[in-house]
């Protein structure tokens, strides 16, 4: 008779790999929110200037690119104006590389916590997530100002119907920095060395997009090698923004099926083998 | 009353040692192991969790086939000695980490506090605390804006509620963080030894709170702690846990019971505590109940006496026989054996020997927490050799018709007097 009566929970050794718990996600959706609030407040506490401290660091960056890629190295930027042509690449990047690194170290550095009480692991990467989605939603705002004061100083910039994929591009980057976090995330519960790897390895894959210089650029200098720069589905997802909101650059529908298609693939990988670690972490961190 | 818990089989091995070197080719072993079908090899050794022998497999059992129920409304106290399996019980029942075989079935929301102020951000203040721990712990939003209000009068610390908790002191913490905790609403509350912290009014509190979550709201508690007094204070069924098994299941009082009977093994070194003030005499083993154990309770159903047996070795034949000093917690002397004295000394022959005693206390005392002072001597002459608080006992106390007992400590003096 036991066995016919419903049980809420049933803890056991393994369970499928696709059951994802979205329900107790959605239950939980309230920890979510207030991690982020978390994670927002503690960033700017006991600080004079706040929230400025976003704008802050990709300022300080385009100053430095425009001044040694752009002047002095004189990598040509499509004929757009250097800083907006950074900072479109730099916001991207940041909110990718961002959230692959802080996924990928979700179990190490939150152990001290999923230790002790059980939610939804997957609200921890997904709090990473929302909170990299306000950091580059304030760092959006800083290209926005500029971008404005280009077109009011008259500079040839053409937004085009392409800037409202906006949102596809931000869903695209968070798939990809996710699912490869939590790949990653794996196997550094068991074994380190993959974080040292991540630490140094993010900023060199930097290199491979177009983040500091354009798709056409790579292809005419180094046709050979264009390809290494294509494979990263980052680039596709920069091309397509700066080509929906200045009208320069290079946009295929090639280039963004295979960025969505290796996203998709990658998330879902991603999401098998979170949910599989996820269950026994605690043991091996 | 129904089942809210159900374990079956309930296994969980650990991999002890290091990880690092030859752990990829471990992993490979056991991948390979497991496509071909047969069984981890890893898992094959089945040894027992006992942390003082040492194994030869680097896995080992922290819980073995365990199988219990626990009906509605049970208050079940967990105990066992350090590395029974406890802590790893709670960690699966409350799904931290999951198990190498065997399920668990629960009907209902379980809130674990296996550890209070979990999730607590030092930057953020009292009030944000309270929502970001109490959605840890599972609470909607709108539940803890409900019980705002209660929670901090149950906290104590209204007057810092804005502070960042950074600048709490560590009692006050702890207060703000079970006092988030205790308003759960969950069917079943699972409690880890949370109340060995905070000040001894604070604690009652915590206890009494508990105590109105399972017998007043007909909660499910499960509770683990080594403070045996507030064990069967709160709990009405017990579980007793040993090398990851269960020695025993039964009521509360039972499960204490049989927990201070077979005892608390000693520490390893034990025997090394042992002064010796000469070397005539070496002391092989100490046994109580026939057990290594260090700590026991009298009361009638053991007719208020124990059995102790030493094994010693001597150089030569020597006068020698033991002394049993009792003192009360604050050092105080209250009884004294010493069968050397009553019934003249006795010469033991060199070599081997062995002294065997079994110690009986009057009935008639009221309850008092007592320390045994071992000491080998030839009485009235030398003392050879010195062991303190060789055994900790536990004297439940007279108990008369009315159910009244009283105790040592509280005034009522070491003899009841009953009338005749």
């Amino acid at each position: 008779m036991l066995e016919n009566e419903d049980w809420d929970i049933k803890i056991t050794a393994q369970n499928s790999i696709f059951d994802l718990k979205l329900r107790d996600v959605w239950h939980y959706r309230d920890l979510l929110l207030l991690l982020v609030r978390r994670d927002f407040v503690s960033f700017y506490k006991q600080t004079i200037l706040g929230p400025i401290w976003f704008f802050i660091q990709p300022a300080i960056t385009i100053v430095l690119y425009t001044l040694v890629f752009g002047n002095l190295a004189g990598i040509p930027v499509d004929g757009l104006p250097k800083p907006l042509f950074y900072l479109a690449g730099i916001i991207i990047w940041n909110y990718f590389s961002e959230c692959l690194t802080k996924t990928a170290t979700v179990f190490r550095d939150n152990s001290a916590l999923l230790g002790k009480v059980y939610f939804p692991r997957l609200i921890m990467p997904l709090s990473i997530v929302l909170s990299n989605l306000i950091r580059f939603g304030v760092q959006f705002l800083l290209f926005m100002i500029l971008y404005v004061i280009y077109l009011f100083k008259g500079t040839t910039i053409v937004p085009n119907a392409f800037l409202l994929l906006l949102p596809l591009l931000l869903v695209m980057i968070a798939a990809l920095g996710l699912g490869l976090g939590m790949i990653i995330s794996a196997v550094t519960t068991k074994y380190r060395d993959l974080a040292f790897i991540v630490s140094f390895g993010v900023p060199l894959l930097m290199y491979t997009t177009t983040v500091i210089f354009p798709l056409s650029v790579a292809e005419a200098k180094y046709p050979a090698y264009s390809w290494l720069v294509k494979f990263n589905p980052i680039t596709a997802i920069i091309e397509t923004f700066r080509y929906g909101f200045m009208g320069r650059g290079s946009f295929s529908w090639e280039l963004m099926g295979y960025s969505l298609a290796s996203t998709i693939v990658i998330l879902l990988l991603g999401t098998i083998i979170f949910n599989r670690v996820e269950k026994t972490f605690v043991d091996t961190v | 009353m129904s089942t809210v818990i159900k374990v079956e089989n309930l296994s969980k091995a650990y991999q002890l040692g290091d990880f690092g070197t030859g752990t990829i080719s471990r992993d490979m072993e056991r991948y390979w192991a497991r496509l071909r079908g047969k069984e981890d090899p890893l898992l094959k050794v089945g040894e027992t969790n006992d942390r003082t022998t040492k194994g030869q497999s680097d896995v080992v059992w922290s819980l073995r086939d365990i199988n219990f129920d626990v009906e509605q409304g049970d208050a079940i106290g967990i105990i066992g000695r350090n590395g029974a399996g406890k802590s790893t019980l709670l960690k699966i029942l409350s799904r931290v980490t999951s198990p190498t075989t065997g399920s668990v079935k629960v009907k209902g929301r379980i809130a674990s506090l296996l550890e209070v102020g979990t999730g607590f951000h030092p930057e953020l203040t009292g009030r944000e605390n309270i929502f970001l721990n109490g959605a840890i712990l599972g609470m909607r939003k709108a539940e803890i804006k409900r019980k705002f209000d209660e929670i901090v009068d149950f906290s104590g610390v209204e007057r810092y509620i804005d502070t960042p908790v950074k600048r709490y002191s560590s009692g006050m913490y702890v207060r703000l963080a079970f006092a988030v905790a205790a308003h759960l609403e969950s069917e079943i509350m699972i409690v880890d030894e949370v109340l060995a912290v905070g000040d001894a009014e604070f604690q009652k509190k915590c206890l009494g709170k508990m105590g109105d979550v399972s017998q007043g709201e007909g909660r499910t508690v499960l509770f683990v702690s080594h403070n045996m007094g507030a064990v069967q204070k709160l709990c009405n069924k017990g579980i007793l846990l040993n090398n990851g098994q269960i020695a025993f299941n039964g009521s509360c009082k039972d499960t204490v019971y049989h927990y201070a009977q077979n005892g608390v093994k000693t520490d390893a070194d034990f025997l090394n505590r042992i002064s010796y003030s000469s070397d005539k005499v070496k002391i092989n083993n100490i046994l109580f109940n026939n057990g290594p154990i260090n700590s026991l309770v009298l009361n009638p159903e053991n007719n208020f006496s124990f059995e102790i047996k030493i094994d010693l070795s001597l150089k030569t034949d020597t006068p020698i026989d033991i002394e049993c000093r009792f003192l009360d917690r604050d050092s105080n002397p209250v009884a004294f054996f010493s069968p050397g004295h009553h019934d003249g000394v006795k010469i033991q022959n060199k070599g081997e020997a062995s002294l065997t005693y079994k110690i009986t206390f009057p009935g008639n005392l009221n309850k008092v927490d007592l320390d045994m002072n071992l000491y080998l001597t030839y009485p009235g002459v030398e003392i050879y050799a010195f062991c303190e608080k060789a055994l900790t006992i536990e004297y439940t106390g007279y108990s008369m018709t009315s159910g009244h007992v009283f105790e040592y400590e509280k005034g009522a003096g070491l003899i009841f007097l009953p009338p005749n």
